[in-house]
This record gives C-alpha cells, sequence and structure tokens, in this order.
C-alpha cells in the first residue's frame, strides 16, 4: 500500500479538540471527515488527539510530517479557515485568546522542539469557531459547512507532500475512528 | 472575622485573601483560597471543588460489568485506578473469584501506573515548583557533570551532554515561547537550588519526558490501549498463547513478555539512577523549608493494594499496607473496615449536596449524591463568577469524608507512614536511609518535601514491583497455567437478585474505594470516594478541616502576588489538575493571573 510515498516519510494527520463543546470539535470531525472522505497511502495516519497533551508526543515526534486540524480563535469571523505552516504553527496557536486544549497542545509542540524532535515539516488548518461554550453541542452550521473546504485544503497539503488522497468509491467502506455512536450525525 | 481552633490548628480569616483558581476543562477541579496575615503567613485555608463529578448518577440503572468503563472516565491521569477498584467492586458483590495470573497482570499494570505516575508527577508537574528553570543557563556544564558523576552512575552525565541541552534551553528561551516554562515565578526568593543543580533538573525533565511514553507501553500491551486500558470483571481481558502471534488473536506472546521485560528494566534503571539522585540532591537544599505537614503528622489512612495472591484481600497478603494512624500515635496501627458502617463516613454540610440531615454523616452504601449548589451568605461575586467563596456555607462539591470521625491525609506519604510505622522493612528501611543522608529526623517526613520525598521512594517500590510480577507471571506460564479470566458468573442469570460489595485500593494519590448495590442485575446505587475527595475535604459539621486546607496552614509567602509555596504544597498531593491562579488583591481586584502546572 505504499503508492506514491517517498521512503521514511511519515504522515500524520491529526485533529485535536473537544467533542463535547460544539465547535471546539471542529478538528476531531474534520480528520473524521477526512479518513471517511477520501483513500489514503498507508503510512498516512489519521489520529482522533482529543485533548490529550503528553501522550501525543510519542506520535508527533515519530512523524515527519505533521498534519493538524484545529478550531483556534484568532479574532476573525466565525467560519475564517487559515492555513499554516511550519514556524507560524506554534505561534499561531500561542496567539489570541485560546481554549486549553490548544494550550496544552502549543506546549508539546514547544517540548517536541526542545527534545529536538519537531516534525520538519508541520501545517495547521485552523478554523474560526462560532460556539465553543456550548456543552454537549455538536458542530454549528458554520462549522459544519467549513468542513468541505477544510478537507480540500488537507487535500491540497497531502498531494504537496506526496500522499495523494483518492477520493472513495461509493460503497468502499471509509477510516472510521470512533464507535458508531460517536459518529458525526451530520 | 473569625477565628477558631479545630485539629491543634488556629484558623484566622481576618488577614488578606488569595485566591487560587484552576481552570475546570480538563483536568482541574480545585479552587483554593486563603488568607495570609501581616507577614504574608497563611491563616486560613479553603480547598473547593468546583466541578461535579456525576457519575454514580450516570451509573444508576446499568449493568454492573460496565461500571469500570464509566468510572475510569473519573480520571485521564491515574487512568487505569478507577477500572482496578471498580471490576474489585462489582466481583466482590458478585462472588466472583479471578485466577492467579490475572490478580499478576492487574498487579504488574498498577505498578507500571505508579511507577510512570510518580515519574511525571515529580519532573513534569512538581519539579518546577522547586527547580528555578531559567536559572540553568547560568550554570557551568562543567559543574552539572560533577555532580551527575558524583551522585549517579547514570551514563548521561558529561559537561558536553548538558552543554547541549543547555544551549537548546537557551535558543528556546530566546525565542520567546516558553512552552511548559511559561509563567513561571521564577526568581521567587524561595528557589533554592544552586544554577548547576538546576541545570542538572531541567536535564532529566526531558529525559524523563522521553522515557516516560515508553513506560505506558505496557498498558497497550495488556489492555489494549492507553489512556484508559481495558479491564474485564472475572480477570483480565487478554489471552495468553505464548507460541501464538497477534493474528491468532493472542496479545501475549513470547516476543510481547520480553518487550515488557526490556521496559521493566529500564524503568527501574531510571527511576533508581535519576529519580532518586535527584529527588536527594534537591531535597538536600530544601531541607529547612519544612513546611505543608498537615494531617500527616495526625492522621493518616491507607487502604492498601498489590495482592500478593489472587482472592485474598487481607492485610497480610497486601504489599502496600492497609491501616489507620490517628493523632499521630504511630505505636497503634488501627485496622480499616470498608463495609462498617460507622468508620467511613461522608458529610456534605460544606459540600454542594443535599441530605435529609446533614448533621450526619452517609456510609458509601447508604450515600446519597444530590447536588444543591448555593453560596454562603457572605459569598463574594455571583453563582457563574465567584470572587470568595463563604467557607461558613457550601463551598465544594467534594464532599467531606471522615474515618471514624477523623479528617485523613491519603497518599504516597500516608502509605509510607503506616508502612513505616508497621515496621515493614520494604518501607522503613528506604525512610531512615533517605533520612540519615540529609541528616534528618523521622518528624521531617511530616512536610510537603516528606510527601515528595516518600512518592520518589515509591516508584522505586513500584518499579521493583514490576520485575517481581512479570517474573511470577512467567514462572505461572512456565508451569503451565495461561488462565486469564473465571466467567462463570458472568452472566446475570447466575447472580443473586440484590447484592452489595466493596472494592478498595491505592491509587497513586491515595487510597481509592467503590461501593455498589445491585439489584435485578442492575446498579441501584453507586458511590466513589476518591484519593481528592479525602485529601481536597472541605470542612465537616464539627468545622474539622480537610488535608489541602491543614498543609496550607502556618506556611509563609514570600511573595504573595506569587504563590510558589501554595502550589509547591499542593502539588505534593499531585492534585492532578492545570490550575489557574488569580490573585486577588485586599478590595477583589485581580493583580496577576497565571496558568501552573
Amino acid at each position: 500500500m505504499e503508492k506514491n510515498l517517498p521512503s521514511g516519510r511519515r504522515i500524520l494527520v491529526l485533529g485535536i479538540g473537544n467533542l463535547l463543546w460544539a465547535d471546539e470539535g471542529f478538528g476531531v470531525r474534520a480528520v473524521e471527515a477526512f479518513g471517511r472522505t477520501f483513500d489514503l497511502p498507508a503510512s498516512v495516519l489519521l489520529m482522533d488527539g482529543g485533548t490529550q497533551g503528553l501522550l501525543l508526543m510519542p506520535h508527533i515526534q515519530e512523524a515527519t510530517h505533521l498534519l493538524i486540524f484545529d478550531a483556534v480563535d484568532f479574532g476573525q469571523p466565525p467560519g475564517t479557515m487559515v492555513l499554516r505552516r511550519n514556524e507560524e504553527v506554534p505561534a499561531y496557536l500561542h496567539s489570541g485568546k485560546m481554549s486549553l486544549h490548544q494550550t496544552g497542545f502549543q506546549e508539546v509542540l514547544a517540548l517536541c522542539d526542545l527534545l529536538g524532535s519537531r516534525p520538519p515539516e508541520m501545517a495547521l488548518i485552523g478554523l474560526q469557531p462560532l460556539d465553543w461554550d456550548t456543552f454537549g453541542g455538536d458542530l454549528t452550521a458554520v462549522a459544519r459547512d467549513s468542513l468541505p473546504p477544510a478537507l480540500d485544503l488537507a487535500k491540497a497539503v497531502l498531494r504537496e507532500w506526496g500522499a495523494e488522497p483518492r477520493l472513495r468509491r461509493d460503497g468502499t467502506p471509509g477510516e472510521f475512528l470512533f464507535p458508531r455512536a460517536l459518529q458525526s450525525s451530520v | 472575622m473569625s477565628v477558631y481552633e479545630t485539629q491543634g490548628f488556629r484558623l484566622d480569616n481576618s488577614g488578606r485573601r488569595v485566591v487560587v483558581d484552576p481552570v475546570t476543562r480538563i483536568e482541574g477541579h480545585l479552587r483554593c483560597e486563603v488568607n495570609i496575615d501581616h507577614d504574608n503567613v497563611i491563616r486560613n485555608a479553603v480547598s473547593s471543588g468546583t466541578m461535579w463529578r456525576g457519575i454514580e448518577t450516570i451509573l444508576k440503572g446499568r449493568d454492573p460489568r460496565d461500571a469500570w468503563a464509566f468510572t475510569q472516565r473519573i480520571c485521564g491521569v491515574c487512568t487505569g485506578v478507577h477500572a482496578l477498584v471498580s471490576v474489585r467492586t462489582v466481583e466482590d458483590s458478585l462472588g466472583i473469584r479471578i485466577p492467579e495470573n490475572a490478580n499478576i497482570i492487574r498487579n504488574l499494570m498498577h505498578a507500571t501506573l505508579f511507577a510512570q505516575d510518580h515519574l511525571v508527577h515529580f519532573y513534569h508537574l512538581h519539579a518546577m515548583d522547586w527547580v528555578d528553570v531559567p536559572d540553568a543557563l547560568k550554570a557551568d556544564p562543567r559543574e552539572t557533570s560533577a555532580i551527575a558523576q558524583k551522585i549517579s552512575r547514570w551514563p548521561n552525565s558529561s559537561p558536553g551532554y548538558f552543554r547541549d541541552v543547555q544551549n537548546r534551553l537557551k535558543k528556546f528561551v530566546e525565542s520567546g515561547q516558553l512552552g511548559p516554562f511559561a509563567n513561571g515565578y521564577w526568581g521567587n526568593a524561595s528557589y533554592r537550588l544552586p544554577s548547576a543543580v538546576n541545570l542538572l533538573a531541567v536535564t532529566h525533565y526531558l529525559e524523563a519526558l522521553d522515557f516516560q511514553k515508553d513506560i505506558v507501553k505496557i498498558q497497550t500491551i495488556f489492555g489494549g490501549k492507553n489512556p484508559h486500558p481495558n479491564w474485564l470483571v472475572g480477570g483480565v481481558p487478554c489471552a495468553i498463547n505464548i507460541d501464538g502471534d497477534l493474528a491468532a488473536g493472542a496479545p501475549l506472546n513470547m516476543e510481547r513478555l520480553n518487550f515488557v521485560s526490556s521496559i521493566i528494566d529500564r524503568t527501574i534503571a531510571f527511576i533508581d539512577q535519576v529519580y532518586i539522585p535527584d529527588l536527594v540532591a534537591i531535597a538536600s537544599y530544601y531541607k529547612n523549608w519544612l513546611y505543608g505537614a498537615g494531617l500527616s503528622g495526625q492522621n493518616v489512612l491507607a487502604y492498601g493494594d498489590f495482592p500478593d495472591r489472587a482472592n485474598n484481600d487481607s492485610p497480610d497478603n497486601l504489599l502496600l499496607p492497609r491501616g489507620a494512624i490517628v493523632n499521630g500515635d504511630l505505636s497503634t496501627v488501627h485496622p480499616v473496615d470498608l463495609r462498617n458502617p460507622e468508620e467511613v463516613k461522608e458529610y456534605v454540610v460544606h459540600s454542594w449536596y443535599r441530605y435529609p440531615d446533614e448533621t450526619k454523616g452517609l456510609h458509601p452504601w447508604d450515600g446519597i449524591t444530590d447536588p444543591h449548589y448555593v453560596l454562603g451568605k457572605k459569598a463574594k461575586g455571583t453563582p457563574t463568577d465567584i470572587q470568595e467563596l463563604d467557607e461558613e456555607g457550601k463551598y465544594s462539591f467534594i464532599k467531606a469524608p471522615r474515618w471514624k470521625g477523623h479528617a485523613m491525609e491519603v497518599g504516597p506519604l500516608a502509605r509510607w507512614i503506616v508502612g513505616y510505622a508497621l515496621k515493614k522493612p520494604e518501607f522503613k528501611e528506604p525512610v531512615d536511609n533517605l533520612l540519615g543522608t540529609l541528616g534528618l529526623p523521622v518528624s521531617a517526613l511530616f512536610s510537603t518535601l516528606g510527601r515528595t520525598a516518600a512518592r520518589g521512594l515509591e516508584a522505586s517500590w513500584a518499579a521493583h514491583k514490576m520485575r517481581y510480577f512479570h517474573d511470577r507471571l512467567m514462572a505461572n506460564i512456565r508451569a503451565g497455567d495461561t488462565s486469564t479470566a473465571n466467567t462463570e458468573k458472568w452472566e446475570p442469570s447466575t447472580w443473586s437478585r440484590e447484592c452489595k460489595g466493596v472494592g478498595s485500593g491505592e491509587a497513586p494519590r491515595g487510597a481509592l474505594a467503590h461501593w455498589i448495590r445491585i439489584r435485578d442485575e442492575k446498579i441501584e446505587n453507586y458511590q466513589a470516594v476518591v484519593p481528592t475527595t479525602w485529601n481536597a475535604s472541605p470542612r465537616d459539621p464539627k468545622g474539622q478541616i480537610g488535608a489541602y486546607e491543614a498543609a496550607l496552614l502556618n506556611t509563609p509567602l514570600s511573595n504573595p502576588k506569587q504563590p510558589l509555596e501554595i502550589l509547591r504544597t499542593l502539588h505534593s498531593f499531585d492534585p492532578c489538575l492545570a490550575c489557574s491562579t488569580h490573585i486577588m488583591g485586599p478590595a477583589g481586584e485581580p493583580l496577576h493571573s497565571v496558568k501552573v502546572c
């Protein structure tokens, strides 16, 4: 299955966030939708990072290429999406007001840096959330509508990294990160 | 103004109030408020859990065989502990006996958790209360190297090695993104380590970070995943097939068991050659800072854990001791009976719950978890934005558990004091050696530093127990015993219509027990009294304070705007929370806000 992937390249696509707080779950929903939509080379690992901090470190350290989906508050209108690269990623995660898991994740990247094992290539696909304060809420319509453009951005990044995602043919089962009960209803 | 005396402490809330408040969304559950006098000495302390756990309510009406999966989510840090105690609780209520291998594997996973949790706590959650990170940049790496080589035979100790770490740290600090080191109280007068030792500790912070991720692989081998590995009522959910491979559906084969063994060797080496020498080196500079005794010199409680043989929870069979010490009398270790309705009782007069009669406590089998959020009359702020709690009213989502009416401290220090009082050599000898090395009397144990030291000694103890249980497992397998589960009573039709049980153990941060009542195959009532319930307990109807509250009293703050000493003592209990502190001025205006981990 190692099609089209340069040897030694390990790509991690990581969705971070909290499914219990509405748009806070965007990153996790995005990686879920990505796996459901695309067929990927075997060395691309999809991961629901949830709100885990230190436990994500070994996975990040092993990656040569890290793509992160996340909801980031950068003071723009809800639904605004950004793609940021490499040095901009931790700085971006660090800017502005943000929720707890992002602070934790920025620390995780900092620690990887300090250990000399930060992935050489990093990209962040960040969404300005509308609502990240409603406990038990699903994604808002704004965040749901942002999933397709987020997936397009991710597809372009992976193509650039030599791991072209291909649309699943009808009927091929996608990559399911969750038990059925936790899958997005949208 | 109110002044009163309890448990030998004098509480006075007339001075300036300092509020230390965590953020609650991930794992913070604690708020702490203290009053300080004119000399900045803490004279009153209030500990408040600001998040409702609610697991007990979720469990009602569910299948008792599923309870472990829910209770495990109480905490993602000491991850397997609640599951372990939960399966013990259900097995106790249904009269299920587990195979020896299941007991051994549970103990091995549990010892692994102890070693990993204590290591991470020391280096990543607590060390920065003692270690001034930026000061490490001033160190001469040759001096650090000389110290490292003097105290340990750990190989990473050359001047070049420490210089390399120092350079990385320098680049990191200069980038302006301090990450985990942001917002420290760097330069505070309460830091006492020379620069060379600060560099040693920072270096090992990084090494420990890299190493701890290997230890947890043991959980994934036996439990399928981490955090929240899988457990099973009646045994453990991993089949042993020594010659098989994963494709044959056998998670435990020779290759995996050898891998576990290699992790154990490295865990023992890291703890004994890095953690323990660092602990001694750091403690030697703080041996005059013996604040934070709290209840530890009076009342400590341990339920015990690590049953040597399966299906026997008598104290003689428990490798971590069980017992209670009251009023500082180390000559008597009292037996503890969790089934006795007169021993463990929970009070809610100062907790955000409701009982029909709040002057009385309830044994957990008869426990009630009925939330009732109401602030005391003198509280400042609003119910959704509390400025100051009123400790004369209800002020915490944590109940107040008492053992025979006493507030108790639980945790590594409690366990090691009980082991010491029982004169068990496994506990007494390491304590006496450590005290001898530092030139401190036994009474020095009753302190924040003692709590931190006991945790280190226990990490080493646990690492060696990993080896012990792995050897036992191998011996059993060699003798042909590969049984890991007893499913005789798996089907609910084999159960009594009505039954109850209790399961107990020790989480890394203290004594833990669950109580269950089962009726018609479903959970009728479930109560968990967790370590933090004991240590972070609010006041009870007699006004008796809990362990955190007691430990903070009479500690001087070198700078009230930087409550380093409060965090040092609270962290010594390993409360597992990310806390954010807001320092309030006399008029209540926020002076400073910082996140601490």
